[in-house]
């Protein structure tokens, strides 16, 4: 049964690539529209990822508790 | 000129690598000799043998009684080396203090120390008070003792306090500089300190929170920052008197949160207890229906604070004990430059990580208050 709790982390982390692909995607667009916004953009692109990567820590955190 | 410096830099982190597989392999010598003897002491099952990563892993990032810093647990210095810590219990008969070397590194329950006419053990890091000189243990392998008060100072508590005398050192010592010089070029600590310190006022503080209000959160933002980026680069550094993993611990993350709960709730204004209990400009059964989903929003923000901290710097450590641990789990030495070519890489991550983490935890925190006494519009 633990193999879930590695399957549901696994499609956490999935999703977790596929917005954090696109944070980076749209900021490199950005950035090559506008280079002088480079240093703002990429502070914030920043911030969103981490925001993006806690979600799939949370399903780590959850897959922790399922084996506890 | 840079391409000589960086063939430079290539040849000595490649021989570094090396080296450093070179202890491991010594390691993973000593490791195997230990499990040999532990099967003949304890004529455990073949299936105990086995090099459990798990426990290593939970062992590594979990609270203890005492810093192990090298070696074995029953050699003595200088081939092994502990540094005890006190460990201070509230029982029934009052204060009880002794040194945690006196459980002698036994972790399983079995030594009993006696002190004020009650016995005192240790399972798993826990310390449990055994009348009847045994730890009793449920089917789900859970001690039944009842625990005492633990008021200890383990390795978390610790590094705690060594990271809270530093921040005092260091902002200390740049006031003092800033009474001496004056509004000039700053000096010492603080030319360090200054940039960092502007930073949180300006990209953080003043945009989040509002050129009104900012100056009375300050305090609070940098004590979040410096404390939570101090204590996550503690987590990374491998040695005594570091290695706790202090911002891993969900207990640290659950006061900060709370903390930040506190603030942003006392802080906020009318128009915020507004939002949140009769939400303006939409019909009465939606005000009615999104009270209750405000509420929970409310404590859903620090809670996820918490998380993100504890699972962030948590993760970091896992995935390097994973790396190491890979070596002992495949019984090849020639894992080992691989894995500690990972590990580095992914320590210097996680040095990035130390403190991104830092800023996002003070960058929400500025956000929430910003939010909470925000005027109307």
């Amino acid at each position: 049964m633990t193999g879930i709790a590695a399957l549901g982390a696994g499609l956490a982390a999935i999703g977790a690539g596929i917005g954090i692909g696109k944070i980076g995607g749209s900021a490199m667009d950005a950035i090559a529209r506008q280079p002088e916004m480079q240093s703002k953009i990429q502070s914030s692109a920043i911030i969103l990822a981490a925001l993006v990567e806690a979600v799939a820590l949370f399903a780590v955190v959850v897959s922790f508790l399922y084996k506890a | 000129m840079k391409l000589t410096s960086f063939i430079k830099i290539a040849t000595l982190s490649v021989i570094l690598i090396f080296l450093i597989s070179g202890t491991v392999y010594c390691q993973d010598h000593n490791e195997h000799k230990t499990a040999e003897t532990h099967s003949k002491d304890t004529h455990k099952s073949s299936k105990d043998d086995a090099f459990d990563i798990t426990s290593m892993i939970m062992h590594h990032i979990s609270d203890s009684h005492e810093f192990h810093v090298y070696g074995k647990n029953e050699d003595h210095f200088p081939k092994a080396l502990t540094v005890p810590l006190p460990i201070i219990l509230w029982t029934k008969n009052g204060l009880v203090t002794f040194m945690s070397s006196e459980f002698h590194h036994n972790d399983d329950g079995t030594q009993i120390i006696e002190k004020k006419g009650l016995k005192f053990a240790k399972f798993h890091n826990k310390i449990y008070q055994v009348d009847n000189g045994v730890i009793s243990l449920d089917e789900k392998h859970h001690p039944t003792n009842s625990k005492p008060l633990d008021f200890s100072i383990t390795k978390n508590v610790f590094v705690l306090f060594l990271s809270v005398l530093l921040l005092l050192l260091g902002f200390g010592a740049a006031g003092r500089s800033y009474k001496k010089t004056g509004i000039s070029a700053p000096k010492g600590i603080a030319k360090f300190l200054e940039p960092l310190v502007l930073f949180i006022r300006d990209e953080i503080a003043i945009p989040n929170i509002g050129e009104k209000h900012y100056r009375k959160y300050i305090p609070l933002l940098l004590t979040i920052f410096f404390f939570v980026w101090l204590n996550n680069i503690f987590g990374l550094i491998p040695f005594f008197p570091f290695a706790a993993n202090v911002s891993g611990n969900i207990a640290f993350t659950l006061t900060l949160a709370v903390i930040v709960f506190i603030v942003v709730n006392l802080s906020g204004n009318k128009n915020y207890w507004k939002h949140i209990f009769w939400m303006p400009g939409v019909p009465v059964p939606m005000k009615i229906f999104l009270a209750p989903i405000e509420v929970i929003g409310m404590i859903v923000k620090p809670v996820s604070l918490m998380i993100r901290l504890f699972a962030n710097i948590t993760a970091g450590h896992i995935i390097v004990l994973s790396l190491i641990g890979l070596i002992f789990v495949l019984k090849t030495v020639w894992v080992a430059p691989v894995s500690v070519a990972f590990t580095l890489f992914i320590s210097v991550i996680e040095i990035l990580v130390t403190a991104i983490q830092a800023y996002i935890f003070t960058m929400l925190t500025s956000l929430y208050i910003g939010a909470a006494i925000e005027e109307e519009h």
